[in-house]
């Protein structure tokens, strides 16, 4: 299955070589261009009916995961490490990593319960005094296995959850890569970009070079966002609910939605009977904030898929959503075939 | 040490533009100024083809101080331009560029007036003012709202190749490229090198981001300070003094040239260090590399302690070291080398 | 004067939702512009000609900017019983809202309800919504979408000297943009007036115009906070003190010769004027600052007293100065000295 390839696929910021290699020889075969740029975003071209007088919509999805980074080595060969993306260091004591990029195994252990103080046990776990064990003798063993600046990420097995969910590691945002992926089978009036952006996760810094590149007449951004429909939270802290659909992003904390396009959105969910949510809060940023403000100004919008528990080792998400939402931004495109770009 | 005892403070870098022209004026083929203040300074490869275009990028700017209030007691009231730790002002004396440069001191409540209870807060803002000798009205015919404040103090040598000053951040970087500058004479080199003295690095990278939009290059690097090592700074995290050059590496520095680097100083036998890290923010590097249609970047550290002091402290060995090494690394990048940049 | 400013201080325009307040400027400048139009994302851009071309050479571009955005709310949810949830549009606080009403775009009016709190110090706006009458969620969806921006429903009070009222953030430089734009004509360059969308939330509309425009030099206008209330925190700038021209605050270090050609103009014209360094806060003159290879960039600043409120409050001196201080800079950034900067 394709999107848990993706989802096993390790790419902290800066060091996203192996999802780049995954998706360029996926759709190697039907797109007619493929570029890569000198920070690693990776542009598909899918050329439209039109040829040179179409106009030029850009999907855009980051490949970049949170996860850690290797830096430095103390004598026991036991390895520092720093958090890449927004991490919690209470999810990681007790986890299987990978360390590089091929993947050698390590562990995230911890002073055993029987060894701590009491009240250590209400203290949340720092980032200073976590390290991964590779199974090093020593700090010469270790250097011959791994590299200061390695990636390390999460040893998570993608594979389906109870009944109709499934659970994985980057959910955020490799279901936006396959949403892309699958969106640029199809051939449309206009010239397609899929633009897979790197550097997501650490001040959205891929998606502004890529949209400055393609200069396109209108994006639209597809995300894994937060679902956060746990029992304590009031409904409209809920961001958005899993089981309900993909989610149309109106505005949040780093660019207000092309209302023209969001209206599309709807419209276009609503005619074909796709279920959808409205997400229901305005926090966090997407690769529209910098899309949006590239040159004169870029008609952006976003679609988010529902992801419970992102940012940790193990997200889960819904299959019916995951369906809806590469549907919906399949059908939003036919609708710019048949009723032209609404910006 | 002339480098730096200029004073630049950050937006107000015109006093110290001029040592960099006089400086650099020998080596390069042309020197211009862009609308921000940036200096930039080309010298010309020798490739017939189009030549790639390296840019070497330190700040020109230091962090310093701005009158934001003339009280009518004769004291002036300060903020910081960039990120000043306002610890270290109690009783540092300071540099007003009024109509004229004014010498100040920043007084200190004496131990005899605190309040006891007090005793554990550090002074804020609004308790630190800036003393000229001077009464209100005349304060007011020299010196306005706006006027921006330097750190006293002159470079000294210390022990062995070490020296303390005030924003050796990043006039360090100034001289490695000067030095980088000095030795690209004795070799040859296909690429356009383009030196950037940038502005407003301390107050977000303004320079940086104007600049490299304005160079255009291939290739970005930013030689900037890291934190060498000294007391309550864990060994992991901390350069070693007179350790050589630490090359960067994380989200900011493209892998080639990390790797191109550290072959350059393996082969020519210079000592380095590495720097991994995961945020791309901190130097001109983060703006230069998101620029236009993105630039391949990399970043080189001075070793440096007590950062943003007016006692900033490195080793001379490790600036001779990194201007060799840019150096070396100028004149090793070929048109091949720029196309592979594409090719992860 | 005081009726376009009462006339755009009452207007809608939350940040993302400008089109009524664009087409109420528009409706004042379009006599004045050559050429008038409106980027992607929404900014309305005027430009003005010069009397003569400049003999040689191409003109150079000034560019006005004002930002026409204000603050607001956002609706985030609706519930079943049609109250409505929502998250600030802007610096906001929310202790500012107790007690306000809001209106929509549509003139729809809501009013701030707060759920039981223990402590007022845990007023966030999580803990708040908003009441629009509506006795169910259908109800209330019959007349509010989910990501409907609102503002405050505050009237003007004209004070004599001074004047208050919700957005004079930035109504106010818009009101100066207008009135400058009226008196003077640029002898050789391009003057570009630009009333942005977005600023307050993050300088966005002003980014995009200035790409579009490649200005030469910039020059912002808009309010700032104020020292002269009791036990204020020390700032240099107080209302009545004439218009402020900014040295510093978060997202600019204005340019030297900018600020430098300000106070000449000023000292030259008599017209009162302050000098302001503000710790927090920026305008969109940040923003224009770093647009492509740099932009020369300053401020004009409107002292307004208790900012991103429904009472926002102006003098009508400080106004007068900073058109005259507005229209002269124009007159000499565009004569052919070029104010020492074009």
């Amino acid at each position: 299955m394709l999107l848990a390839k993706l989802s096993e696929a390790g790419g902290i910021s800066g060091q996203e070589a192996e999802v780049r290699q995954l998706i360029r020889s996926e759709i190697t075969p039907y797109v007619d261009e493929i570029k890569i740029d000198p920070i690693g975003n990776l542009i598909a071209l899918k050329r439209g009916r039109k040829g040179a007088e179409g106009k030029r919509v850009m999907l855009a999805a980051h490949m970049d995961e949170v996860g850690l980074m290797v830096v430095g080595i103390n004598s026991d060969g036991l390895l520092h490490l720093a958090a890449s993306g927004g991490v919690d260091p209470r999810v990681l004591v007790s986890k299987l990593v990978y360390v590089g990029a091929d993947h050698r195994p390590g562990v995230i252990g911890s002073k055993p319960i029987h060894l701590l103080k009491a009240a250590d046990m209400d203290r949340s776990t720092d980032m200073d005094s976590l390290y991964v064990d590779i199974g090093a003798k020593n700090k010469e063993d270790a250097e011959k296995l791994v590299k200061l600046g390695d990636q390390i990420i999460f040893a998570t097995k993608c594979e389906p959850l109870g009944e109709g969910f499934l659970k994985g590691k980057a959910m955020d945002d490799r279901v936006g890569c396959y949403a892309i992926i699958e969106a640029l089978r199809k051939q449309h009036d206009f010239d397609l970009y899929g633009a897979f952006t790197v550097q997501e996760e650490v001040g959205l810094r891929g998606a502004g070079v890529a949209a400055y590149q393609v200069k396109p007449d209108l994006a639209l951004v597809l995300e894994g966002t937060t679902a956060h429909d746990v029992t304590e939270t009031p409904e409209h802290g809920r961001s958005t609910v899993p089981g309900q659909g993909p989610a149309i992003v109106y505005r949040d904390s780093s660019w207000v939605g092309d209302p023209r396009i969001v209206d599309r959105l709807i419209e276009t969910a609503e005619t074909a009977g796709v279920p959808y949510q409205i997400k229901r809060t305005v926090t966090g940023g997407t690769d529209a904030g910098r899309i949006g403000p590239t040159e004169s100004g870029v008609p952006v919008a976003v679609v988010s898929m529902p992801c419970r528990y992102i940012h940790s080792p193990v997200s889960v998400i819904c299959a019916d959503d995951l369906n809806n939402y590469v549907k919906l931004a399949g059908l939003f495109l036919d609708s710019l075939d048949e009723r032209g770009l609404p910006v | 040490m002339h480098l730096a005892d200029a004073r630049g403070v950050t937006g107000y870098e015109s006093p110290a533009w001029d040592g960099v022209n006089s400086l650099f004026a020998d080596l390069v083929d042309e020197i211009r100024r862009d609308p921000l203040g940036s200096a930039i300074m080309w010298k010309k490869g020798a490739a017939k083809e189009p030549p790639a275009r390296i840019m070497f990028a330190a700040h020109l700017d230091e962090i310093g101080m701005i009158v934001s209030k003339i009280e009518d007691e004769g004291f002036l009231r300060i903020w910081m331009m960039g990120g000043v730790d306002r610890r270290i002002l109690p009783s540092m004396e300071v540099t007003v560029h009024g109509r004229r440069d004014l010498h100040g001191v920043i007084g200190a409540i004496p131990p005899h007036l605190q309040d006891s209870s007090k005793k554990d807060k550090s002074w804020k803002w609004d308790e630190l003012t800036v003393d000229c000798g001077m009464p209100a009205d005349r304060l007011r015919e020299l010196v306005r709202v706006g006027d921006v404040i330097s750190f006293d103090r002159r470079a000294i040598g210390l022990a062995n190749d070490r020296i303390a000053g005030k924003s050796m951040d990043d006039r360090a970087g100034i001289a490695v490229m000067y030095e980088a500058a000095r030795e690209l004479q004795k070799l040859s080199h296909d690429c356009d090198v383009f030196f950037v003295a940038t502005v407003q690095e301390e107050v977000g990278y303004g320079g940086g981001i104007t600049s490299t939009f304005g160079v255009m290059p291939d290739i970005g690097i930013a030689i900037d300070v890291g934190h060498g090592n000294m007391p309550g700074v864990p060994e992991h995290e901390a350069l070693k003094l007179g350790g050589g050059p630490a090359i960067s590496f994380g989200p900011h520095v493209h892998p080639h040239i990390f790797s191109k680097l550290k072959e350059t100083a393996e082969d020519r036998g210079i000592p380095y260090q590495v720097e991994p890290g995961t945020s791309p923010r901190g130097t001109d590097a983060y703006a230069m590399q998101m620029t236009r249609s993105g630039v391949a970047t990399g970043l080189l550290s001075v070793p440096l302690r007590y950062m943003h002091t007016s006692v900033e402290t490195l080793s001379l060995g490790d600036v001779k070291k990194s201007g060799q090494l840019l150096a070396y690394f100028a004149s090793a990048v070929d048109s091949r080398f720029r196309e592979g940049l594409t090719c992860f | 004067m005081k009726d376009l400013v009462k006339k755009l201080s009452e207007s809608f325009g939350p940040s993302g939702s400008e089109d009524q307040i664009r087409q109420i400027i528009r409706s004042e400048v379009e006599q004045y512009a050559d050429e008038v139009r409106v980027d992607s994302m929404g900014s309305l851009i005027c430009r003005v000609a010069p009397k003569a071309a400049a003999p040689g050479a191409a003109a150079k571009r000034i560019m006005v900017d004002a930002h026409m955005d204000e603050i607001g709310i956002v609706v985030s949810y609706i519930d079943d019983k049609g109250f409505l949830r929502f998250s600030p549009v802007g610096g906001l606080n929310p202790h500012v809202l107790l007690g306000q009403r809001v209106v929509f775009g549509n003139g729809v009016v809501g009013v701030f309800g707060t759920e039981k709190l223990d402590d007022i110090k845990d007023l966030k706006f999580d803990k708040m919504f908003i009441d629009i009458g509506a006795r169910d969620r259908a109800e209330a969806q019959a007349k509010v979408r989910v990501g409907d921006a609102a503002v405050m429903l505050a009237s003007f009070a004209d004070m004599g000297c001074r004047v208050s009222g919700k957005a004079m953030d930035d109504r106010i430089a818009c009101a100066v943009v207008i009135e400058a734009m009226r008196r003077s004509r640029p002898k050789l360059h391009e003057v570009y007036y630009v009333f942005a969308v977005q600023e307050e939330l993050g300088l966005r509309g002003a980014r995009t115009a200035a790409y579009g425009i490649n200005p030469d030099v910039g020059i912002a206008v808009d309010v700032t906070l104020w020292g002269d209330t009791p036990e204020h925190a020390p700032f240099n700038v107080s209302l009545g003190g004439g218009a402020a021209i900014k040295a510093k605050d978060s997202s600019l270090i204005a340019h030297p010769a900018v600020k430098n050609l300000m106070i000449d103009t000023a000292e030259k014209n008599g017209i009162p004027y302050q000098l302001e360094v503000l710790e927090r806060g920026g305008t969109d003159a940040g923003a224009i600052a770093l647009t492509r290879e740099g932009v020369p960039s300053g401020t004009i600043s409107i002292p307004c007293r208790y900012v991103h409120t429904p009472a926002e409050m102006v003098d009508m001196g400080d106004v007068d100065a900073c058109v005259r201080l507005l229209a002269a800079m124009v007159e000499e950034l565009a004569s052919p000295a070029g104010g020492g900067i074009l």
